[in-house]
């Protein structure tokens, strides 16, 4: 009676006629598998066939697939894997999105059932899974609509639940897992259709962190994501964030730059900076995505746990990736949600790292400049934590001074000079902070500074003359350091020697903290952010008294003094909110060339406020 | 249960250069990438080590990197299940077709249907599936179930058994020891339960009219006086 099950063209009253038994039907696939073997095919043939139902389905093919697919889950122990090869193919192949729930069901079921049946098929099983992160491409433009949301959801709790079902009959299943899911990411090469998948791959991932399998398969899983990030970060390429079409003469100035580089035509430009943006899109929902992981970490209490993996893969990729500009956000946000912890702990390693001989001279380099612009950007930092690692800095230099000497020689000393510019630049976005509260503000000045930036080495000429130059206006008006001699930097962003310390790395000009340009990856940091026109710098004791208390009230922290207190020097008109949007993506806050701060103030006459925008921080002096 | 074994290794661990002032680390290091797989090298699978280094001095390879030998006396358990051997698992998932069972917390094993011997019925009451023995009603298996079964083939590289319940020895633990138990000591008239860490269970199931497979034989109050060996457990 079962016999007529499997022919496509069964009427369905036949089957609600006849009532079959699941047992029934479960007898009869198992004999169309044995008789397959011995060369009868008609009824394996049928089965191979349902199984290629696709499409629109109607009410009765639906209720013949899933029968079917339900049987052959208690008929699976007489599957041959070489013998049965074009069903089980054709199983492998399906994809729960073209299905209705129930037969999803059915298929969930057969899954796992051939998953827990044989080692054999348990790779298969799972790459099978995987493959149904992603939506087939007619979906991926639906996933928006209710129906696509409500489908979405049904394909993926029915695919995580089927893992975990797996994981918890194959107890090593996870560890065939990881390599599945990591290879099977989509990445950067791939075509942009197909890279569109990965943010919600990525979704699927992170749910597989915060899962059940989470203990197992978390620290690769989120490393994979990392190292994702990294790769389309380094597919923005700084040329392309510079060019801006919205202020024509920026534009034209940086096509000349790069044209006297001979480093792009000017045709590929165009093309470029069109993949980026698409590109920086992808990126730009990843890391929110991320982000909200984080926070969703953070409300059941294991962020710390997270970090630790974050900050592992942080250091083996992140910090050595040729400076990364929005991958490193990640560590910044976690910091942000627990400064106690994460951001202690950030900071610390960083200067571990920096402190520690064992580096090379391009880690310590890039970590220190990690150091210095989270130091200066983070909110959420206490100015005495902020003294502390100052401290560890300026310890560090002044025992190298100690033991070295000679004339200045950017390059053999360049860990020391990007350590002396660390100081600075904390010290000009921090110094007024700590000037305030007397206890810091005498550690800062039993700080060896003076040895140290006065010593043959001379690191005042050496490191950017706008962190330089920045510096001593601060340290003159604070009295913390003053100098005999003066130093005349006609407005340089940079000098040949700082050129040469950096060298053709630039990390003297890297500051990995600026303003992050991705929309609405920055709203997110935007809270936690401080902005160079956030900064009261000493000098401006006196002009601003009379604002100082409005300022003081926009910026009130609820951890009182310790924290930062945002008063602002200047005001936030100069700072408009609403300007970063993806045009401002091209307004990248470093740039290789320095130019264009001087070209700049000779067209606009502004040189105080319009260069911040364009790039907010290469140095503090640029506002 | 069988398919257990120590063994006495004697090792070389190759440690890379960059390791030489963590040597412990890299090797345990080393060791711990054997575990939970298959080693041909120890006809089975690696479950835990004990690690002993034998001499200071280790031998320093030729070559662009150095590596150095480091001899080990490393004391191994090994998992190395062989067709007959009779292993215990927990049962894991049941239905008419297989029982799914977990040996040692790792390796999965699976009994299908036709290795499951004629005594035992599929039931399947009140949402709860098991398979009951037609010949002795105490005789149960169901989720969370320890059985013993008879290996039928390993799976080296996913570590999956294939298991059978056709011998007679095969079953429920707690039923087959009971049995074989009150062959032994049928003349005693009073015996004192005690299951180690699942007494309290086996006193409620007493309170409740008996276990899942009581004692079969006599309608006296027993009290069995024996620790159970920590394997049962």
């Amino acid at each position: 009676m079962g016999m007529e099950l499997p022919i496509e063209n069964a009427e369905s009253h036949e089957m609600e006629d006849v009532n079959i038994s699941d047992t029934e039907l479960v007898y009869h696939v198992r004999e169309a598998l044995t008789a397959s073997l011995t060369g009868d095919y008609d009824n394996y043939n049928q089965l191979v066939a349902v199984m290629h139902l696709n499409g629109r389905l109607g009410p009765d093919e639906r209720a013949l697939l899933e029968t079917s697919l339900k049987a052959l889950s208690g008929a699976v122990s007489y599957l041959d894997s070489v013998h049965h090869d074009s069903l089980l193919t054709s199983i492998f192949g399906m994809n729960m999105w073209n299905y209705e729930p129930d037969v999803m069901d059915a298929l969930k079921g057969l899954i796992i059932s051939l998953a827990a049946s044989n080692g054999k098929y348990i790779d298969s099983c799972l790459s099978m899974l995987v493959s149904n992160f992603t939506p087939p491409y007619f979906i991926l433009d639906k996933l928006t609509l209710p129906y696509g949301l409500e489908r979405k959801h049904q394909v993926l709790s029915r695919v995580h639940a089927a893992l975990k079902n797996i994981a918890d009959l194959v107890p090593l299943s996870p560890l065939r897992l990881l390599p599945i899911v990591v290879q099977s990411m989509p990445n950067a090469k791939h075509k942009p259709e197909r890279l569109k998948m990965i943010v919600i791959y990525v979704e699927n991932m992170l749910t597989l962190e915060s899962g059940a399998m989470g203990e197992l398969v978390g620290s690769t899983v989120l490393m994979a994501v990392v190292d994702r990030l990294i790769d389309l970060d380094v597919e923005i390429e700084w040329e392309e964030i510079l060019y801006d079409d919205s202020s024509k003469g920026i534009f034209e100035m940086e096509l000349e730059d790069v044209e006297d580089d001979g480093e792009l035509s000017r045709g590929s430009l165009s093309r470029k900076s069109l993949t980026g943006n698409v590109i920086a899109e992808l990126l730009d929902s990843l890391l929110v995505q991320t982000f909200e992981h984080l926070e969703s970490c953070e409300r059941a209490g294991r962020l710390i746990e997270v970090f630790e993996t974050l900050l592992q893969s942080f250091q083996i990729t992140v910090l050595n990736a040729y400076k990364s500009k929005f991958a490193q956000f990640v560590m910044f946000y976690a910091c942000a949600l627990d400064p106690e912890n994460c951001g202690l702990k950030f900071a610390t390693v960083l200067a571990d790292i920096f402190v520690s001989g064992v580096y090379p001279p391009l880690t310590r380099m890039s970590t220190v400049s990690y150091l210095a612009s989270f130091l200066s950007r983070g909110k959420f930092l206490s100015i005495s934590f902020i003294v502390s690692l100052l401290k560890r800095l300026v310890d560090w230099c002044s025992e190298y001074c100690k033991t070295q000497g000679g004339d200045i020689n950017p390059k053999a000393h360049r860990v020391f000079y990007s350590g002396c510019q660390a100081i600075m630049y904390v010290l000009c976005f921090r110094m007024r902070s700590i000037m305030d509260i007397p206890r810091l503000k005498s550690q800062l000045l039993l700080m060896p500074l003076d040895t140290i930036l006065k010593h043959e080495l001379n690191p005042l000429k050496v490191c950017l003359p706008s962190v330089v130059s920045e510096f001593l206006r601060q340290s003159k008006a604070a009295r913390l350091f003053t100098l005999s001699k003066t130093f005349i930097f006609n407005d340089l962003l940079e000098s040949e020697l700082s050129r040469g310390f950096g060298g053709i790395e630039r990390l003297d000009m890297f500051f990995p903290f600026d303003p992050c340009l991705l929309k609405k990856c920055d709203s997110f940091i935007r809270p936690n952010f401080v902005y160079w026109s956030m900064v009261r710098a000493t000098y401006d004791y006196e002009e601003e008294n009379s604002s100082d208390e409005d300022a003081a009230e926009d910026f009130v922290d609820g951890n009182g003094d310790e924290v930062m207190d945002d008063g602002m020097g200047r005001s936030f008109d100069e700072h408009d909110l609403d300007e970063f949007d993806y045009s401002t993506l091209n307004k990248m806050s470093i740039t290789p060339k320095n130019a264009f701060v001087c070209r700049f103030e000779g067209k606009l006459g502004q040189p105080t406020r319009m260069p911040s925008k364009i790039r907010p921080s290469t140095s503090p002096e640029s506002l | 249960m069988e398919g257990l074994k120590v063994s006495d290794a004697n090792l070389v661990v190759y440690v890379h250069p960059s390791m030489s002032n963590k040597i412990s680390q890299a090797i345990l290091r080393e060791l711990s990438s054997l575990l939970f797989k298959f080693s041909e090298t120890f006809e089975g699978v690696v479950l835990a080590y004990d690690v002993n280094i034998l001499d200071k001095i280790a031998k320093i390879l030729s070559g662009i990197h150095p590596y150095f030998g480091v001899s080990l006396k490393a004391n191994l358990l090994l998992f190395s299940p062989k067709p007959n051997m009779l292993l215990e698992g927990k049962v894991v998932k049941l239905t008419q077709e297989s029982i799914h069972v977990i040996v040692l917390g790792f390796s999965s094993a699976i009994i299908i249907d036709e290795d499951i011997r004629e005594e035992f019925k599929y039931k399947a009451k009140h949402g709860d599936e098991l398979y009951a023995s037609r010949s002795n009603r105490r005789h149960k298996i169901k989720v969370g179930t320890m059985i013993r079964f008879l290996v039928k083939s390993f799976d080296e590289e996913i570590l999956h058994i294939s298991g059978s319940l056709i011998p007679a020895h095969t079953g429920s633990i707690r039923c087959l020891d009971k049995n074989s138990e009150d062959v032994s000591l049928t003349n005693r008239s009073t015996r004192k339960r005690r299951e180690g860490e699942g007494e309290t269970e086996m006193q409620e199931n007493e309170t409740f009219g008996g276990g899942e497979c009581s004692l079969s034989i006599g309608h006296q109050t027993k009290k069995l006086k024996k620790h159970r060996s920590a394997k049962d457990h």
